[in-house]
C-alpha cells in the first residue's frame, strides 16, 4: 500500500502541469461546441452570455435565486462528496432529496395546528433529513446486500419516490376539492423560513448548506474516516483484507449523503416552495453529480463550481424571455462542460501512463 | 493526501478559469445589454416591436402554462395579447410559456412574474387555474402592478375562496354555455351514443366544464333526436394535468385512442392539447367514423376538418383590453369577470368573451346547434335548470330551481347519468 501510494505520487509530479493543459483544453473546446450550437439556432452567443448573466446577477430577486438555488445544490454536491469518495455512483441522490421533502411535508401538515410554528420547522428539517438517511440507507443495503449496482439500486429509488410524491399530491394530500400538479396546499406564512426581503434566499437554508460543505471538506481532509473511505473507494477488496470494516464505511457513506440530501428536499418545502410539489428536487441532485464531477470529487470546489452551475440554471430563464431560445442550453452548456472535463482527465490519465512507462 | 492535492490543484485550474470565463461577462454585459432588451422585438411575435419608452406605451408580462402554440388554451390566451396590440399603438408584451413543473422544474411563477416586471411589464397576466398562489403572491409583493389571473376566483367577492388583495384581478369566459353547444354537436354526431370526454384534472373549473358538456349533450340526445337518454353513455377520463407530461400524467392520446377502439365514436377534449383531434384523424384515415369536438382553440376544426363537429372557443382579446383600458385610466381595482357570449353573436371578435365554431363534420346538423345557441340566448333554455341529481344521485337540483353562479362555478361533483370520477381517489 505505502510502496503503491510512493509511486503514485511520484508519477503525478508531472501532473499538474499536463493535468492544466488538459483541463483548459476541455474548457476551450467546451466554449468552442457551445458557441457552435448558439451560433447554429441563430443567435449570437454575445447576447446569450449577457442574457444569461442579466438573468443571474440583474435584480436582487434573480441573485437570491442563484442562492436558493445554490443551497440544496451544495448540500447535495456535498453529500455525493462522500458516496463519490467511496466509489460509489450515488444516483439515488435525487429520490433521497424527494424523500426528504415528503418527511418534511408530512410532519408541517400534522404539527402545524398543534406545535409553535418555528418548532415544526425546525423538525420538518429535522424530519427531511430523516428521510433522506432512509431513502439513502435502502440504495445502500440493496447495494451491499442484494449486490444491486447503487447505479440502478439509486434509480429505481428515484422512481418510488418520484411516484410516493405524485400520489401523494393527487391522492391523500391533494387540495380541497383540486388534484393538480401544482402541489399540496400551501403553508401558512408563519411555516416558511425566513426570507431575504422578498427573495426567495433563505438565510438559514445557506447556513445550513455552508455548514454542510465546511464539515465534508474537514471529514475528508482532516479525519480518519476520511482516509479510510478514500481507502475503500480506492481498492474494497484490498481496504476489507486489511481490516477496514468496508460495509460500514460504504452505508456510512450512503446515510451521510441521504441526510444532506434530505436536508436539501426540507428545506425545498419549508424554504422555497412551501408545499410539496412533483418537482420538488427541481433536478438539483443530477446537477449537483454533474457538479461533483467536473471537480473530480474534490470538496474544496463545490461552492464556485455550483455557484457557477446555480447562476446559469436561474439565468437560463432569461433565454426564453428574451431570445426565445430553450432555458435547457444551460444544462446543454453544464454537461458540456462535466463531459469534455471528464475526457480530458481520461487522455490526461493515458498520458500520465504512457510518459510513467518510458 | 498528495493525490487529492493535485487534484485540488487541477481542479483549481479548471474553476478558476470557469471564474475568469465567467467574470469576463461583465465587460460584455453592458455593451450587449440594450441588444438584449431589444432582443424582443427582433425574435418573439411581431407584437414586441415597439419598446415601452413613449408615453402611453404600455407592457403585458404573461406567463403560460404550456406551449405558446398548442391550438388550445395555452395559444387562445396568448393570442388574445396580439389582439390588443391590433388595437393599440404602443403596446407591447413579454412572455414565458411552458411554466410548469414539468418542463421548468426549478421555476416558479412568481419568479417568473418579477423577471417580467423587472423587465418593464405593466401588467401581468397567468394563463392558468395552477397559478393561483403564484397570482396572489405577485400581486402582494408588487401592489401598484396589476396582476390578471385568467380563470381562478380569488378576487370574487361572493365566491368561496375571496382574498382581499386591490390589484388582483380574475377573468374568465362563461365557456359553460359553449360547452353545451359541443356536447350537443357531440349528441348529434354520435352513430353509437357513446361520447368520450377527455379531461384534464379534477377541480371546480372541470367539473362545470364536463358537466355543461353533458347537458348540451343530453339536450339534444332526447329533445332534438328523441331519444332515450338511458341510451346515451358519456364518459370522462381525466389525464391529471392539463397536457400530457410523459411518466406523470395518462396519456391523452391513449385515452383518446381507447375511447375510439372501445366504441366511443366522438370525444370531446377538455385539455389544452389537440390530441383527441389527431386521433381522430388517424381513426378516419384508417377508414373509420370517428369524430372530435375541440375545446379553447378558434381553429382548432382547422387540425382535421373532417373529423371536427365543433369547436367550443375563448376569446380572450377583449377582456385584455378592457383590462389595460381600466389600468390606463387607474380605474382598475380588484374584480372578478365571468364574461358572457355576446348572444347577438357569439362569434364576434369584438364582442363575445367566448364563441363556437360548427365543423364541417357536423354538416347541417349545424342547424339544430344554432337552435339550441338561440334557446340559450332568449332564455327559454336553461339546462341548469332543476330537476338535476349529482353522479351519486343526491339532488343538486329541485324541480324548477335555477343553479345560482356559484353553485355552477363550484360544482362540487359531477352530474348523474355521466361516468367517470368526480373527485380524485
Amino acid at each position: 500500500m505505502k510502496e503503491k501510494s510512493q509511486s503514485t505520487s511520484r508519477a503525478l509530479v508531472f501532473r499538474p502541469a499536463r493535468g492544466l493543459t488538459y483541463q483548459a483544453g476541455a474548457l476551450l473546446l467546451s466554449f468552442l461546441f457551445i458557441t457552435i450550437i448558439i451560433l447554429l439556432t441563430g443567435e449570437s452567443p454575445f447576447r446569450v452570455v449577457a442574457s444569461l448573466w442579466d438573468g443571474a446577477f440583474g435584480t436582487t430577486d434573480q441573485f437570491a435565486r442563484v442562492f436558493s438555488t445554490l443551497t440544496p445544490l451544495v448540500l447535495c454536491s456535498s453529500g455525493l462528496i462522500f458516496t463519490f469518495t467511496a466509489g460509489l455512483y450515488n444516483l439515488g441522490v435525487e429520490g433521497q432529496i424527494v424523500a426528504g421533502a415528503i418527511a418534511a411535508t408530512f410532519i408541517l401538515r400534522e404539527f402545524q395546528a398543534v406545535l409553535p410554528a418555528p418548532l415544526v420547522v425546525a423538525a420538518g428539517v429535522i424530519a427531511g433529513m430523516l428521510g433522506g438517511i432512509l431513502w439513502g440507507l435502502l440504495a445502500g443495503v440493496l447495494k451491499v446486500f442484494g449486490k444491486i449496482n447503487e447505479i440502478f439500486a439509486g434509480l429505481g429509488m428515484n422512481f418510488v419516490a418520484q411516484g410516493l410524491a405524485i400520489y401523494l399530491i393527487f391522492g391523500p394530500w391533494k387540495r380541497p376539492g383540486i388534484a393538480s400538479m401544482s402541489g399540496t396546499e400551501p403553508f401558512g406564512e408563519s411555516l416558511w423560513l425566513g426570507r431575504f426581503g422578498q427573495t426567495d434566499a433563505a438565510p438559514v437554508a445557506l447556513i445550513i448548506a455552508i455548514v454542510a460543505l465546511a464539515l465534508t471538506i474537514i471529514i475528508m481532509r482532516n479525519t480518519h474516516f476520511g482516509l479510510r473511505l478514500k481507502a475503500v473507494g480506492q481498492n474494497p477488496r484490498a481496504s476489507f483484507i486489511l481490516g477496514m470494516p468496508a460495509t460500514r464505511l460504504l452505508l456510512s457513506s450512503f446515510i451521510i449523503c441521504g441526510a444532506f440530501a434530505g436536508l436539501a428536499g426540507g428545506l425545498q418545502v419549508v424554504g422555497l416552495f412551501h408545499r410539496l410539489v412533483p418537482s420538488i428536487s427541481s433536478n438539483l441532485g443530477y446537477l449537483a453529480l454533474l457538479v461533483v464531477m467536473l471537480i473530480s470529487f474534490n470538496a474544496l470546489w463545490i461552492a464556485p463550481v455550483a455557484f457557477f452551475f446555480s447562476a446559469l440554471n436561474v439565468g437560463s430563464l432569461q433565454l426564453p424571455m428574451v431570445l426565445r431560445m430553450e432555458s435547457s442550453l444551460s444544462g446543454v452548456i453544464q454537461g458540456t462542460l462535466v463531459l469534455l472535463a471528464l475526457l480530458a482527465r481520461g487522455f490526461s490519465e493515458r498520458a500520465r501512463k504512457a510518459a510513467g512507462g518510458q | 493526501m498528495k493525490i487529492s492535492f493535485i487534484r485540488s490543484l487541477t481542479a483549481l485550474a479548471g474553476a478558476s478559469l470557469l471564474i475568469s470565463a465567467c467574470g469576463a461577462t461583465p465587460t460584455a454585459a453592458p455593451t450587449s445589454a440594450p441588444a438584449a432588451t431589444a432582443a424582443p422585438a427582433a425574435t418573439s411575435a411581431p407584437a414586441a416591436t415597439t419598446a415601452t419608452t413613449a408615453g402611453g406605451a404600455y407592457k403585458i408580462g404573461m406567463i403560460l402554462v404550456g406551449p405558446y402554440n398548442d391550438k388550445g388554451w395555452n395559444q387562445a390566451t396568448f393570442e388574445g395579447l396580439d389582439y390588443v396590440k391590433s388595437k393599440m399603438p404602443g403596446f407591447s408584451f413579454d412572455y414565458v410559456d411552458k411554466v410548469n413543473s414539468a418542463d421548468r422544474p426549478n421555476t416558479k411563477g412568481t419568479q417568473v412574474a418579477d423577471d417580467l416586471i423587472a423587465k418593464g411589464a405593466n401588467m401581468i397576466i397567468f394563463n392558468s387555474d395552477d397559478f393561483k398562489d403564484d397570482a396572489l403572491e405577485t400581486a402582494k409583493k408588487h401592489p401598484d402592478i396589476p396582476v390578471i389571473h385568467v380563470s381562478g376566483d380569488y378576487a370574487w367577492k361572493d365566491g368561496k375562496n375571496f382574498k382581499e388583495q386591490k390589484n388582483l384581478i380574475n377573468i374568465m369566459g362563461q365557456m359553460e354555455y359553449m360547452k353545451m353547444l359541443a356536447g350537443c354537436s357531440a349528441a348529434l354526431g354520435t352513430q353509437t351514443g357513446k361520447i368520450g370526454f377527455v379531461g384534464p384534472l379534477i377541480n371546480e373549473e372541470t367539473r362545470r366544464l364536463a358537466s355543461s358538456a353533458y347537458l348540451g349533450a343530453k339536450y339534444c340526445w332526447t329533445n332534438v333526436l328523441k331519444k332515450d337518454p338511458k341510451a346515451l353513455e358519456f364518459k370522462v377520463t381525466w389525464i391529471g394535468f392539463w397536457f400530457n407530461i410523459p411518466g406523470v400524467t395518462l396519456d391523452p392520446t391513449k385515452v383518446a385512442d381507447d375511447f375510439y377502439n372501445g366504441g366511443f365514436d366522438v370525444v370531446m377534449s377538455g385539455i389544452d392539447t389537440p390530441e383527441a383531434a389527431t386521433e381522430a384523424k388517424k381513426m378516419q384515415d384508417a377508414g373509420k367514423k370517428d369524430y372530435y369536438v375541440h375545446y379553447d382553440y378558434k381553429l382548432g376544426c382547422d387540425i382535421a376538418p373532417d373529423a371536427c363537429l365543433g369547436s367550443p372557443y375563448f376569446n380572450w382579446g377583449p377582456a385584455y383590453l378592457d383590462a389595460v383600458k381600466k389600468a390606463q385610466a387607474g380605474t382598475l381595482t380588484e374584480s372578478f369577470s365571468w364574461n358572457p357570449p355576446d348572444w347577438k353573436n357569439i362569434n364576434d371578435p369584438d364582442t363575445s368573451a367566448v364563441g363556437f365554431l360548427p365543423g364541417k363534420a357536423l354538416g347541417d346538423k349545424s342547424a339544430q346547434v344554432d337552435a339550441l345557441t338561440k334557446g340559450l340566448a332568449d332564455g327559454s333554455i336553461n339546462l341548469y335548470k332543476g330537476p338535476l341529481n349529482y353522479q351519486d344521485g343526491s339532488v343538486f337540483l329541485k324541480d324548477g330551481e335555477v343553479a345560482t353562479p356559484q353553485q355552477i362555478w363550484y360544482l362540487p361533483q359531477l352530474l348523474e347519468g355521466m361516468e367517470g370520477a368526480s373527485s380524485a381517489k
